[in-house]
């Protein structure tokens, strides 16, 4: 009873007092919001105009504008074939890496969360101790097997490493995902005739289409920025991923510091253009890893 | 009953690896149909399982072995290793200054980074906790530099912070040319200046892990908290903290790990051969830099079972001393 009296009289005042509160928190939340965005862009904007000025001006002043605006860096590198190579590269690596986790995780995950077997927590416990070991920790050995398997200075010896060093965490997300299909829509599949592996393709593939989105774009961006890696098994230039290129362009170049930023600025574009189209998803993606 | 019956004539027909011919004449149709369910799982689960299991094992679990069988070895990488040489790499690593320093380093890099970006990314998560306006392009943006490749960001914040580069030019403009400095060469000044990158480029990341773990706090106790009349901040302290408390120490262990494996800015914006006497190096630079470009492959791997092992000890005291309290907040506990 004292507690029902008490509420509305609160409810009143609440707003009352609330209202301007909160107004005038949100102007400083604003303020704060714009200060970071700027500081986070800066970097960002620096690559960006430093590709349209000359080296002139980035000589005379470094910090400066473009005055006048130069879009001959960018027209050099968008002309020569050098970059294209190197996109063309990194989206086969990529998207390869990206279907081949898909696949291989979807299908592990799968039998960890829907079937009852003996050595199925041993299997979920050897994918998830994969996080204990990252690339950098058995990279010297990695480019030993990848040479031996004659995969050294392919793409394919990218591809395959990076798979196996996705599986961890794409199994991680999914297994809770596909737990969570109700058992119910499993007994209506075996009952309308379908079996297991029926009821995988038909209803699993569709209803964990969400969890994988999430999972392929994680691997993309991570194929798409890898460094290390590539750097090991690459060393013929005609096989270069974006990352190796811009880093050799930029210590080729290193001179001509407009068209390195020029180089620089094209190569982030893709990911960021990929990032902004599936934002949402990413975000989404981060907040389910961790809570699974 | 007649559903199971069904049921299980139906997996039948539409299995074709079925080795059941019986139906209902077979003297115990129940058990032999359970025998080849038994049969045909097994199979799904290897042909499901194997593809991964392969590649993992393959790529993953082999090469990590081999680290350890290779670092008891003085190996160029060519052939197969006969030298054997015990525990000499491993004496060799703790002996080397140059590994100290870079341990060192790491060690810097993982308190500085919990310490500089913990907070402020809880600050502005908090911050941008509410109904805003344009919160979604917020989020991007902030997110941004996280997205971009560690090779973009190392060149580009090379030509910012170079002695001729964009800050220094910039500083004198802004009345602060005092502070005119040798931002990455100068080993007092180096460290800081990778902080300041390490943060730039990875706070995106934690202001999002912990807008998601806000998001989880049920609305309806900081409602009940500020209709008892305690204040944001209060609210903040006593009740959205410690409900955080999980998100924090996930996020911490993350950047833990990542920070006693970083490798690709400093290698980039250091070099090869600069990063030790710029006093930046680290476990995994000194990895790449003293195995592989040096040819000395048994000494690298010997280095990597070291990283793995400060690693993996980190990784443990940090799970039996924190993720283990999970009833109170760890970082609430510490700020008290």
């Amino acid at each position: 009873m004292a507690v029902t009296t008490a509420l509305p009289s609160n409810a009143v005042r609440g707003p009352k007092r609330g209202a301007p509160d909160r107004q005038r928190g949100n102007a400083v939340v604003y303020v704060v919001a714009v200060v970071v965005i700027a500081l986070m862009l800066a970097p960002v904007a620096y690559i960006v105009l430093g590709g349209f000025r000359t080296n002139s001006q980035i000589t005379t002043d470094p910090a400066g504008f473009p005055g006048p605006w130069e879009v001959g860096n960018y027209l050099d590198v968008l002309g020569g074939g050098l970059f294209w190579r190197l996109v063309g590269n990194s989206l086969i690596v990529g998207l390869a890496t990206t279907a081949g986790v898909v696949a291989l995780g979807l299908a592990a995950s799968f039998v960890i969360a829907r079937y009852e077997f003996r050595g199925r927590g041993a299997m979920y416990a050897l994918f998830t101790a994969g996080l204990m070991f990252p690339v950098t920790v058995a990279i010297t050995p990695l480019y030993i097997v990848v040479r031996n398997l004659g995969l050294a200075n392919s793409l394919g010896g990218v591809i395959l490493p990076q798979i196996a060093f996705g599986l961890p965490t794409t199994i991680i997300i999914l297994v809770p995902f596909l737990r969570a299909i109700p058992a119910e829509i499993q007994e209506a599949a075996e009952i309308d005739g379908a079996g297991r592996l029926g009821f995988f393709f038909r209803m699993v593939v569709p209803l964990a289409i969400p969890g994988v989105v999430t999972v392929g774009i994680l691997a993309f961006i991570g194929s798409w920025n890898s460094y290390l890696l590539p750097l090991f098994i690459l060393n013929n230039p005609a096989t270069f991923t974006l990352p190796l290129g811009v880093q050799q362009f930029s210590s080729q170049y290193s001179v001509d510091t407009a068209r390195v930023l020029a180089f620089t600025s094209l190569s982030m574009l893709p990911a960021l253009v990929f990032f902004s189209i599936f934002q949402r998803r990413i975000v989404g993606g981060l907040t389910g890893a961790v809570k699974g | 009953m007649t559903v199971h019956e069904q049921l299980a004539q139906g997996q039948r027909s539409s299995a074709p690896r079925s080795t059941t011919g019986g139906g209902a004449s077979a003297p115990s149709p129940v058990r032999r149909r359970q025998r080849a369910n038994a049969w045909r799982g097994r199979l799904e689960i290897a042909l499901l399982t194997l593809p991964a299991l392969v590649v993992f094992l393959t790529f993953v679990v082999f090469p990590v072995l081999s680290a350890a069988y290779y670092g008891f070895f003085r190996w160029t990488g060519y052939g197969v290793p006969t030298q054997f040489v015990g525990l000499q790499n491993y004496v060799t690593i703790l002996q080397d200054p140059t590994f100290i320093d870079a341990l060192t380093h790491n060690g810097v890099i993982v308190v500085l980074s919990l310490v500089l970006q913990g907070p402020i990314a809880i600050l502005l998560a908090l911050l941008l906790n509410r109904k805003l306006r344009f919160q979604g392009a917020i989020r991007v943006l902030i997110f941004i530099p996280y997205v971009i490749s560690e090779v973009v960001v190392g060149t580009g914040w090379t030509l910012i912070l170079q002695t001729s580069g964009a800050l220094n030019s910039l500083l004198p403009k802004i009345g602060l040319g005092f502070l005119q400095t040798d931002w990455l060469a100068d080993p007092s000044i180096a460290i800081w200046s990778l902080m300041a990158i390490i943060t730039w480029k990875y706070i995106g990341f934690a202001v999002i892990l912990f807008l998601a773990g806000l998001q989880g706090i049920p609305e309806e106790l900081t409602e009940a908290a500020s209709i008892d009349g305690a204040s944001f901040w209060q609210i903040q302290r006593r009740i959205t903290l410690p409900l955080l408390g999980p998100t924090i120490r996930i996020w911490a262990f993350l950047s833990v790990i990542g920070a006693l494996q970083l490798f690709d800015l400093v290698y980039i914006i250091w070099g090869q051969y600069v990063a030790s006497t710029a006093g930046t190096s680290t476990m995994a630079t000194y990895l790449v830099v003293n195995g592989r470009n040096a040819g000395s492959y048994g000494y690298g791997n010997a280095v990597a079972v070291v990283l793995f092992l400060v690693s993996l000890i980190v990784a443990l005291v940090y799970q039996r001393a924190v993720l283990r309290r999970d009833t109170e907040g760890a970082l609430t506990g510490k700020g008290r």
